[in-house]
């Protein structure tokens, strides 16, 4: 009894980590910021030194916003040489935003998001997507990261992280391979018809039963998702610098459906495992810079 | 910041847009809403705290239905005309 049966293994599990930029000299610190992006799914801390990333951590979110703050904060410092009472100032945001203990202020995602997609991609990111666990944002955002029209869908989970979770679990795929899997089918089937995500899960199942692979049902899923997102990012204005943020900017399958019905590619994500920027973090680093802001606005400069 | 409150499902678009760069805070839309589906929030706005108004969350995800009566389509509701800063407007297209 070494190993769980496939059935028991979590599928929907997702990688948590935290990564500290020792490659550079971080000698004259004049101000520490953090960011605390608790989401209904991830939690996400971001620590900057002088407005520059310096340390980041991911995990999950449990069912205590606090706890939740609480240990992301503890990932993010880890390895580092700060301690808590080093950072001058912390803002909290996402989801949880108000149950940040450590935090002087609590901003909406929104703005931190827009003012973090402008620090990961540069000032000329235009039209941003964040695609959460349990909400799908689109902003429209001007060179300096400022919010100029938005739009939240949190009416349903389905087009989510949780969905894509569900899916996962559904059809006993990782998570991290999903996107590639949807993609593995020769044309997009049409797409699932219903926007729920538990219906949508029953649907599954009936396909399954009908006889469509779970590559089939998949793609099916993935390209309902993908045309709900577009319907979004139209509404607010989409400009040919965009971006997709939140945990489903890992999804290729998303990704790449998103861009043929927009018929625009995104802006690069730069890769996290190969030392880039983590466009799951955009909240937390835009929360930090804001932290930034108001600190030097607090000493009068 | 132009906000949209609402959603787009299989039925239609059913959008309350309110600008809060536009919005002074007067409250007037808040009190001719016969919903009471209107409230005024805090935005965080170029580092400064601001009194705006916004749809209730209550509202947010049922707007179809909580609109519907002021016929919202013709974008002439008592909110639209309360608002004598143009801040608040109507995007309605059931299909």
């Amino acid at each position: 009894m070494t190993e769980l049966p496939k059935e028991q293994k979590e599928f929907w599990r997702w990688q948590e980590y935290h990564r500290v930029r020792n490659d550079r000299n971080w000698k004259n610190k004049d101000v520490i910021t953090a960011g605390v992006d608790v989401g209904s799914v991830g939690s996400k801390a971001a620590i900057m030194i002088d407005g520059e990333m310096y340390a980041w951590a991911v995990t999950r979110t449990g069912s205590n916003s606090p706890d939740s703050a609480k240990k992301v904060m503890g990932m993010v410092l880890e390895d580092t040489d700060l301690k808590q009472s080093d950072i001058q100032y912390t803002v909290g945001t996402g989801y949880g935003r108000v149950n940040v203990p450590m935090a002087n202020k609590a901003i909406t995602e929104i703005a931190c998001h827009a003012k973090g997609a402008n620090y990961i991609w540069g000032p000329s990111v235009r039209t941003i997507l964040d695609v959460g666990g349990q909400d799908i944002k689109a902003i429209h955002c001007d060179e300096t990261g400022r919010v100029t029209a938005f739009l939240m869908n949190d009416k349903c989970a389905a087009g989510t992280g949780r969905g894509m979770e569900v899916f996962a679990d559904l059809l006993q795929i990782p998570i991290e391979d999903i996107g590639k899997v949807s993609l593995s089918v020769d044309e997009d089937p049409p797409p699932v018809s219903c926007t729920c995500v538990a219906f949508a899960k029953t649907e599954a199942i009936g396909l399954l039963r009908k006889g469509w692979t779970k590559e089939k049902v998949l793609a099916a899923y993935t390209r309902a998702m993908a045309i709900r997102m577009a319907n979004l990012v139209n509404r607010v204005g989409l400009e040919k610098d965009f971006v997709i943020t939140g945990g489903q900017s890992k999804n290729i399958g998303i990704v790449s459906r998103i861009e043929t019905i927009l018929g625009v590619k995104t802006l690069p994500s730069p890769n996290w495992r190969e030392g880039g920027l983590d466009p799951m973090i955009a909240g937390a680093a835009g929360a930090a810079l804001l932290g930034k802001a108001l600190y030097l606005k607090s000493k009068g400069s | 910041m132009i906000t949209h409150y609402g959603y787009i499902d299989g039925s239609g678009e059913y959008f309350i847009v309110i600008d809060s760069d536009k919005c002074n805070g007067c409250r007037k839309c808040t009190e001719k809403c016969p919903q009471n589906a209107l409230e005024m929030v805090t935005e965080f706005i170029d580092l400064e705290d601001k009194t705006v108004a916004a749809v209730s969350e209550t509202h947010r995800k049922k707007i179809r239905y909580t609109c519907q009566e002021c016929e919202p389509e013709r974008n002439k509701t008592p909110c639209v005309l309360a608002c004598q800063q143009g801040a608040v407007k109507c995007v309605w297209k059931p299909l």
